[in-house]
């Protein structure tokens, strides 16, 4: 005979809603880690989609995910002369905020070139972009269609082709056009500002073939290590393998989304024990005669101790299983992408598991300091 | 021929606090309960009637004195028995004031825990709990939580676990304080029967004058000490 199941029963009502509102607390903590696992496979996810080897970035800096990185559009030529080369390709990052049928879109416009490193890659549908100007390719994210445009600046962008789940560590949605078109979209004056600036410099006509990175992928059995090692001789250039650029990307961009989730994770663990803590100190309170009358007539403690154990444990996998089948359910309404990996879930049920013992451990303590003569009493 | 007392107590003291806040609950007790008898033990409040109960139940240690249950010796200036939990599942069965029926069990399982935690299996707890609840006369209510019952049954009930496992002695506090009259009556007939038909010593604490006439014997207490020794009433 079970007491803690008989207890339960006894007492449904409360115990499922203290659950449910438990399951939403656990729930909320899976959702956090989700968000983690998807900030970091999407903020990834952009860097890998790249398909690059190599990164040429500017002098001593880590590269456009980590600080400013300008390079001289024809570096890329230069890069792409040297030996065990396969492509080079020229790229640009940029923040846009577009107006579009009356909403305002936060993008983050690639800019890249023809069949060159850092295009579009994957498409779940359209095409690639083959006109050198005006066409984009959208990530599903953004909510554009094939064919519908886009106004960015002064340029309206036709949508050729779909990405999924291509976002900037921001969570913005990933628009790619060609890299001419990005450059003239970083840099295009207004009419009025272009004589501005005309009149300032009479002399300077100015260029806006810069790129941010250029992305190199090698010939089979180059080892990127040493390319970009070679690279980084030059003073005015340097160059990031893959690794390097995910590990830059995962400690500058990553590392403080990750500090403010854990931090977040943990507030909400401890506010889980704290309550699981109460609720079983209450039910153990609640049945202090109850218990005052088994210990009197015999039972061990152990029994005692299993009663209020079970219980906390109890709460904390319903809790969970309600969370995990809440938010598996609810997920795909999350403004960011919520990434729940099984080993994941299997770590926070043994957190919880542990948090329900800590938690019961008040209840245990005040369970087996009660007098069994206190059941003779009145 | 000597019936041997199923409890025997010589010279147990009991004080609670030291110094000037030093009470003496319990002074110079000597009793012997026999089998099969029904004792009751009275007093006005503070007199040591549950602190009487509370020793010979093995909650609570006296500060001197010696005591024997159902022939081995229990307590001698210090418990002589290493697991006081298991002696009290085997050999005493208690009957509360207000029945402490556990509320989230049913009238069947109340009786069955005890002999459950006694080691019995839950097909054979069940069969004494049914058969304890047929001899009360309670059978039809035993899948009733005590919610369910009436004070008179609940108390029925709270009388099977007690004897789920077969006590030699039933400790009872007040159990007919919260009963009519006639109830009272009827638990404590069923007290006398249980007594007579399981040689059971039945020792039971109240103030209820009414059903002094059922009692064997009845030992007063006053300021923690014995009164009037083995007085019988009626």
């Amino acid at each position: 005979m079970n007491l803690a199941l008989k207890d339960i029963h006894h007492n449904l009502g409360r115990f499922l809603l203290t659950c449910l509102g438990l399951s939403l607390l656990l729930g909320i903590v899976l959702a956090m880690v989700g968000i983690y696992r998807g900030l970091v496979v999407e903020s990834l996810g952009l860097v890998r989609a790249a398909g690059a080897q190599v990164w040429v970035v500017e002098g001593d800096t880590r590269g456009p995910f980590a600080e400013a990185s300008r390079l001289p559009g024809d570096t890329r030529a230069v890069i792409a002369a040297q030996w065990g080369v396969a492509a080079a390709g020229g790229v640009s990052y940029q923040n846009v905020e577009a107006q579009h049928h009356g909403q305002t879109k936060r993008l983050l416009v690639v800019g890249a070139q023809i069949a060159r490193p850092g295009e579009a890659s994957a498409l779940i549908a359209g095409r690639p972009i083959m006109r050198s100007r005006y066409e984009a390719i959208a990530d599903q994210g953004a909510g554009l269609a094939l064919g519908e445009q886009i106004k960015l600046g002064r340029d309206t962008f036709t949508v050729v082709g779909l990405t999924k789940n291509l976002v900037g560590s921001g969570g913005d949605p990933v628009l790619f056009v060609a890299l001419r078109d990005a450059q003239k979209l970083q840099f295009d004056l207004t009419p009025a500002a272009a004589r501005r600036e005309i009149a300032r410099s009479p002399g300077a006509t100015g260029t806006i073939d810069t790129v941010n990175a250029i992305l190199v992928q090698l010939l089979p059995g180059v080892d990127a290590n040493r390319f970009a090692q070679e690279i980084g001789r030059w003073k005015h250039l340097s160059a990031l393998t893959q690794d390097d650029q995910e590990n830059v990307l995962a400690r500058s961009v990553i590392d403080r989304a990750r500090r403010q989730i854990g931090l977040f994770t943990t507030l909400l663990l401890t506010v889980s024990t704290v309550i699981i803590g109460l609720i079983i100190y209450t039910m153990t309170i609640d049945k202090k005669k109850s218990i005052a009358t088994l210990k009197l007539i015999g039972a061990p403690d152990r029994r005692i101790v299993g009663l209020i154990v079970q219980q906390a444990l109890a709460i904390g996998v319903i809790s969970f299983l309600v969370g995990a089948v809440l938010i598996n359910a609810g997920k795909g309404y999350f403004p960011r992408r919520v990434v729940l990996e099984p080993g994941d879930a299997a770590i926070l049920f043994g957190v919880v598991l542990i948090v329900c013992l800590l938690a019961s451990a008040f209840g245990v303590r005040t369970a087996l300091k009660i007098d069994p003569a206190s059941a003779l009493a009145g | 021929m000597t019936e041997q007392a199923v409890v025997e107590l010589r010279s147990i003291y009991k004080h609670f606090g030291e110094g000037s806040t030093r009470v003496d609950a319990l002074r110079d007790i000597s009793l012997d309960i026999y089998p099969g008898t029904v004792v009751g033990l009275r007093g006005p409040s503070g007199s040591g009637k549950s602190t009487v109960l509370n020793v010979i139940g093995c909650i609570l240690e006296p500060n001197s004195g010696s005591m024997r249950l159902n022939g081995e010796s229990v307590y001698d200036g210090k418990w002589l028995q290493s697991d006081l939990r298991r002696l009290r599942l085997e050999k005493i069965g208690f009957i509360f004031q207000s029945h402490n029926l556990l509320p989230f069990l049913n009238a069947w399982e109340n009786v069955a825990i005890a002999r459950i935690l006694a080691g019995a299996s839950l097909a054979q707890a069940r069969s004494r709990a049914l058969e304890l609840l047929a001899y009360l006369g309670i059978e039809r209510r035993k899948d009733a939580t005590p919610g369910q019952l009436s004070g008179g049954e609940a108390q029925r009930v709270a009388i099977a676990r007690a004897l789920a496992n077969d006590p030699r002695i039933i400790l009872a506090d007040e159990p007919t304080a919260a009963l009519d009259s006639q109830r009272a009556g009827t638990v404590m007939d069923l007290l006398r029967r249980v007594a007579a038909e399981h040689s059971t010593a039945v020792i039971v604490v109240t103030h209820d004058e009414k059903i002094f006439d059922r009692f064997d014997h009845i030992f007063s207490l006053r300021d923690g000490a014995l009164e009037d020794p083995l007085r019988k009433v009626a």
